[in-house]
């Protein structure tokens, strides 16, 4: 491609264009015409962030950097940038964006506008989690995004909808106010809040091994790792379909892009120590959290205890510390990110129409609503792994990832893939299979062509990714390969990856 | 033509993709021209491999790789879709495709009733040959891989189809269930294939940065003794994968309750093609299995006892499928034991015979339940040859052919894994030789059953009818198969006799992928006497099924009561099911339950309410966010961010 974006400021472009979009609702009125301006934003969010493909050079290094010195006393610099491992993040939160709008057309009943302007807003901040490169910038980003969340939640969710959003707000805020001691200790131990200058800095171990800590408690929360998920369940349970699809979809991924953007590249030693550990935690995670999902009679909460098992295999990934691991873990993210939205979307959908979710009141849908089914099938069989399909590529990459690391690992893990298939086909048989029985059932509609539509590009992707992982790959490698390669440098402790 | 054997991928995929979005629209005319035609056209496109495969240079060594595109590239892991075009791949497309074609024909009309004999209607008959033409590109998929991550892809999308297909009468619970079981057990033996896979990148894939079977296989040339004694896990695993896949203990559970799939199902994937696919998966990584005699000996075991196993419970069955379905386990045990004494192309002869014979008597059977209104019980039964003759002779033909009945095509194939099995170890081979006799005995039992005799249900009788020429005709192309296919596989001693050139065509044609195996042989009158024994053994069981159900001899009776004893067990299929449940599944489930009441909503839980008295700033939360004042406390941050800041700047 040959246009040329380097002149356009295009990060801030996609940063800020939401709370454009965000202020102009406040003057309309018409419900139809604050949804349009609402999708219309997300798109052209979307299709501006397309941009950082076109101009995309398959290199390691940081692109589209844009540095501004913002509090000059404190060096505090407003700095952005993308590389291998965030561009596809800000890509998948850009899409997820118009789909959630476009999910919620009919179905959100009350002060549509403050819905609108939080999933906007909401956007802002994660672009900003995924694009910062200063430490301050990216803490007020970081802690921006439980704002919306925690509204959109407490608002607009279900029953116990108050519980889970105060719940969901404590766990995150107790993890990160440790952090922002921490970021506060490495400025007076450097003079810097600016990743690239920290990544040139060697810190002492044992500040390495405190500053880890701290960071890593605030990501493991966030992803959830095993046990500190316990808020996820609750918060997923409650939260409107749009909620649920940003929170599984991107905000989780937060944590694990934290651990990689900032645990492995400044403190490699702590990082190499402690990653046995994580490992513990992430396979733990993987098991259990497949054999809870296993017992679920909510869909949703089997798929929020599903995505704890898929986060599992992503944590996996990143403390292998290999090429295949990271790599692995950063496509995985995506994938999660396409097919646990999907699911949440799925399940939204038929929840609109019943009103419930026990698999109980369910059976023999396939027979009523088949477009669903056939559609429902398919983004189960992503989350299941089915190579072919998006979820496998990641998948299996990790697990080698993992295998070079430590061949238990891969063995535990690998255990985790039979337990998915168990689980989604239970939900499966119970959902979809079986005789129509229950009369409420009887008379459901199919899909619409909207709710066709907000899945179609995420089906899409599973196969383009299944099949076509390389066009991912190839960006996603340079990156991992500069970061092995920082890590080697600074790590004092003998380290190959 | 080798650069476009892409095609023959294309085609079924076309087939399966167009019917998914118009075929309801279509109607099932066209529904099935679009997917009969796509099959056909991809077996043309195995002939035509098998004809250039042949006209290949030596310095080919008879194979032909064609790489599609690169697929996942990440350091030095880099695997592409790739397809590897050789004698074994071959046989199998060819074999895949043409009783591919014969069951597509006679889907085409057995599915237009479903299973509660009324009309189906034009979406789940679309929806049947989408299914149908998805398997037939992921079996395709399977066996022309050219590296095992490939194959691995073929292998679950082959189990998502049979998933699918087995549990087509969702409305059914017991056909859902079984589909389901299907592939959570079949996911079990893909967890060693998965980690097999992995252990092989290291072991050998890795200088190369490869997963191609030719560069793993390549690589074993410099391998060290460490790597060697490696692969002795490694084939183990991969043994794991091929017991799921092709029913064989400790795996076999699926199969039986499969047959809740429609026939044609029956017949396609879980007769003819799909289970064979641990056969062919051992074959084709032989060169691994070489180097691990103590798995070979497992293999070779394995498939004595499960052949044994199945064979006895078949005795015993009285559902017509379930029947043919512990025959096809009995008889997979025995492909297992020819690759298992390291008789890959016996095993491959067999696994062709097979695929036509058990095709054939499985679309018999299907004949008979239409006849029947879905009844396969075979007491209820009897005399059915009167009413539906051809159907008679075809199922006739096919048990003929299982029972090893002399010349027929399943003598030929089984004589021979007989034969390699008898130089190795004379106990596999007693066992081979007794479970012939059980095979023999058990096929005539259900023909006896169903079509000799006088009919024990009046009603059924009455009723049933012989079928359409749209499922009968297919079927003849099947019979000649399972009366004449032996002749690409006969022996050199019984060739000598009758002056051929050439004997032995299939082993011949599969020289170059087995080139690197030699097997003993034995002198020429040893050779036909193991035939002479095979065919005793053969006629003996037949005449014992004989004695038993048509004469009703006094002396069968008394037989029987002297093994009344082993019924119960028999007919409880070893009590597998109920083991399994009770120490695998029940447990597990156990566990979940308690982990998640317990570990999850009180223990952690409690740890973590308890840390820091969140409990007490939760419950002022809730009592603030029920005034009213939703915002403040979320707001309270953001200005507790701002002021930070603002007092950072002031202090710098």
């Amino acid at each position: 491609m040959s246009m040329d974006l380097t002149a356009i400021p295009l990060l801030s472009l996609i940063l800020w264009l939401p709370v454009v979009g965000a202020l102009l609702l406040f003057f309309v009125r018409k419900e139809s015409t604050i949804k349009l301006i609402a999708l219309a934003t997300m798109l052209l969010d979307f299709v501006v962030s397309l941009g950082l493909l076109l101009n995309w050079s398959n290199t390691g290094d940081m692109q589209f950097v844009e540095k501004l010195l913002w509090i000059p006393p404190l060096n505090i610099s407003y700095h952005l940038g993308v590389d291998g491992i965030s561009l596809f993040l800000v890509l998948l939160t850009t899409l997820l964006g118009p789909i959630v709008v476009l999910y919620s057309w009919h179905n959100i009943k009350n002060n549509l506008r403050a819905f609108m302007v939080l999933l906007l807003v909401q956007q802002t901040g994660i672009v900003g989690v995924f694009t910062s490169l200063d430490l301050i910038l990216f803490f007020i980003f970081w802690e921006f995004t439980l704002i919306p969340m925690y509204f959109l939640i407490g608002r607009w969710g279900g029953q116990r909808r108050v519980y889970a959003a105060v719940k969901f707000f404590l766990y995150t805020m107790a993890g990160s106010a440790l952090m922002l001691v921490v970021i506060l200790l490495l400025y007076w131990q450097t003079g810097s809040f600016d990743w690239i200058e920290l990544q040139q800095t060697p810190l002492d171990p044992t500040v390495q091994t405190w500053a880890f800590l701290a960071f890593a408690l605030a990501f493991a929360i966030k992803v959830p790792l095993f046990p500190f998920h316990t808020w996820l369940p609750d918060a997923h349970v409650e939260a409107p379909t749009a909620g649920s699809v940003i929170l599984a979809g991107v905000l989780l991924k937060m944590g694990i892009y934290g651990f990689l953007r900032f645990c492995l590249p400044l403190f490699p030693d702590a990082t190499l120590r402690f990653a046995p550990w994580i490992a513990g935690l992430a396979l733990a995670g993987i098991l259990y959290g497949a054999l809870v999902a296993l017992v679920q009679k909510d869909v949703k909460s089997l798929v929020a205890y599903s995505s704890i098992a898929h986060l599992g295999f992503v944590m996996l990934g990143v403390v292998s510390l290999n090429q295949q691991g990271l790599a692995g873990a950063v496509l995985q993210s995506v994938n999660h990110g396409l097919s646990t939205g999907a699911l949440f979307l799925m399940v939204g959908m038929i929840y609109d129409r019943r009103h419930t979710r026990l698999l109980t009141e369910f059976g023999g849908l396939w027979k009523q609503i088949p477009i669903y089914s056939a559609l429902l099938l398919v983004v189960v069989m992503a989350s299941v792994g089915l190579p072919g399909l998006n979820g496998f590529v990641g998948e299996f990459t990790i697990l080698v990832g993992a295998f070079k690391a430590n061949r238990l690992w891969a063995v535990l893990g690998t255990v985790g893939v039979i337990f998915a298939a168990w689980y989604l086909l239970a939900a499966v048989r119970g959902m979809l299979q079986g005789p129509l029985d229950n009369p409420a059932n009887q008379k459901l509609q199919d899909l619409s062509a909207r709710e066709i539509w907000v899945l179609v590009p995420l089906i899409l992707l599973f196969f383009l990714i299944g099949l076509f992982p390389n066009l991912f790959l190839d960006k996603i490698n340079p990156a991992v390969e500069t970061l092995l390669h920082g890590m080697n440098a600074a790590a004092q402790i003998s380290f190959l990856p | 033509m080798l650069n476009y054997s892409w095609l023959i991928l294309l085609f079924p995929a076309v087939g399966a993709l167009f019917n998914a979005f118009w075929g309801r629209r279509l109607g099932p005319r066209l529904v099935k021209l679009v997917a009969n035609a796509a099959v056909l056209a991809s077996f043309v496109v195995a002939v035509l491999m098998a004809i250039s495969l042949q006209a290949l240079p030596a310095s080919a060594h008879g194979q032909f790789e064609l790489t599609l595109w690169p697929w996942i590239h990440s350091g030095d892991f880099r695997v592409d879709l790739a397809m590897l075009i050789d004698p074994l791949s071959v046989v199998m497309a060819l074999v895949i495709t043409g009783v591919g074609f014969v069951i597509h024909l006679y889907a085409a009309e057995y599915m237009k009733l479903d299973d509660e004999h009324q009309p189906l209607d034009d979406r789940r008959y679309a929806r049947f040959f989408v299914y149908l033409n998805f398997f037939i590109l992921m079996m395709l998929t399977l066996v022309l891989a050219n590296n095992f991550l490939q194959m691995y892809v073929g292998w679950e999308g082959v189990g998502l189809a049979s998933y699918l297909l087995i549990g087509f009468w969702f409305h059914k619970p017991s056909a859902a269930d079984a589909g389901k079981k299907a592939f959570i057990v079949n996911r079990v033996g893909d967890f060693g294939l998965a980690l097999a896979i992995m252990w092989l990148f290291f072991l050998l894939g890795r200088d190369a940065g490869s997963l191609a079977f030719n560069d793993i296989f390549h690589a074993l040339d410099g391998a060290t003794l460490a790597v060697k004694s490696a692969l002795g896990g490694v084939t183990l695993l991969l043994l794991l994968a091929a017991t799921g896949k092709s029913a064989q203990i400790p795996l076999f559970v699926w199969l039986p309750d499969a047959m809740e799939g429609p026939t044609p199902v029956s017949a396609l994937i879980h007769a003819a093609t799909m289970v064979t696919a641990g056969v062919y998966m051992i074959a084709r990584t032989h060169p691994l299995f070489e180097l691990a005699p103590g798995t070979m000996t497992i293999v070779a075991w394995i498939g004595a006892i499960t052949a044994l196993m199945a064979a006895s419970i078949a005795m015993v069955q009285t559902d017509l499928k379930r029947i043919l379905a512990y025959s096809t386990i009995s008889q997979l045990g025995y492909m297992f034991l020819a690759v298992g004494v390291g008789a890959y192309a016996a095993g491959i002869f067999h696994l062709t015979t097979h695929a036509l014979y058990k095709a054939l008597l499985f679309l018999a059977a299907g004949s008979v339940m239409h006849a029947l209104h879905g009844e396969l019980n075979i007491d209820l039964m009897g005399g059915l040859k009167a009413k539906m003759p051809r159907t008679y002779w075809q199922f006739l033909i096919g048990a003929a052919a299982l029972a090893g009945f002399p010349l027929l095509a399943g003598f030929w194939s089984k004589d021979e894994i007989l034969y390699f099995t008898f130089q190795q170890n004379k106990a596999l081979y007693a066992i081979g030789l007794g479970t012939a006799f059980l095979t023999a005995f058990y096929s005539f039992r259900a023909v006896f059953r169903a079509f000799a005799g006088k009919p024990r249900d009046q009603h059924l009788y009455e009723h049933a009818h012989e079928q359409s020429q749209g499922m009968v005709a297919p079927l003849w192309v099947l019979a000649f198969g399972a009366v004449f296919a032996g002749l690409i596989g006969i022996p050199a001693a019984v060739g000598g006799l009758f002056g051929l050139e050439e004997s032995h065509m299939l082993e011949q044609w599969l020289h170059p992928v087995f080139a690197d195996v030699s097997l003993p042989s034995l002198p020429v009158v040893w050779e036909l006497s193991l035939l002479a024994g095979s065919s005793l053994v053969a006629l003996l069981g037949i005449y014992l099924a004989y004695a038993r159900y048509v004469q009703q001899a006094g002396w069968t009776l008394f037989l029987q009561r002297l093994f009344t004893p082993l019924q119960s067990l028999l007919e409880h299929k070893y009590y597998v099911d109920e083991l399994y449940t009770a120490v695998i599944v029940n447990p597990l489930r156990t566990l979940a339950t308690f982990f998640y009441r317990f570990s999850d909503q009180t223990l952690i839980e409690g740890i973590v309410n308890g840390l820091g008295r969140v409990t007490m700033v939760v419950g002022g939360g809730v009592a603030r966010l029920q005034s009213g004042m939703v915002g403040l406390y979320a707001l309270s941050v953001l200005v507790g961010v701002v002021g930070l800041l603002a007092l950072m700047f002031l202090v710098g």
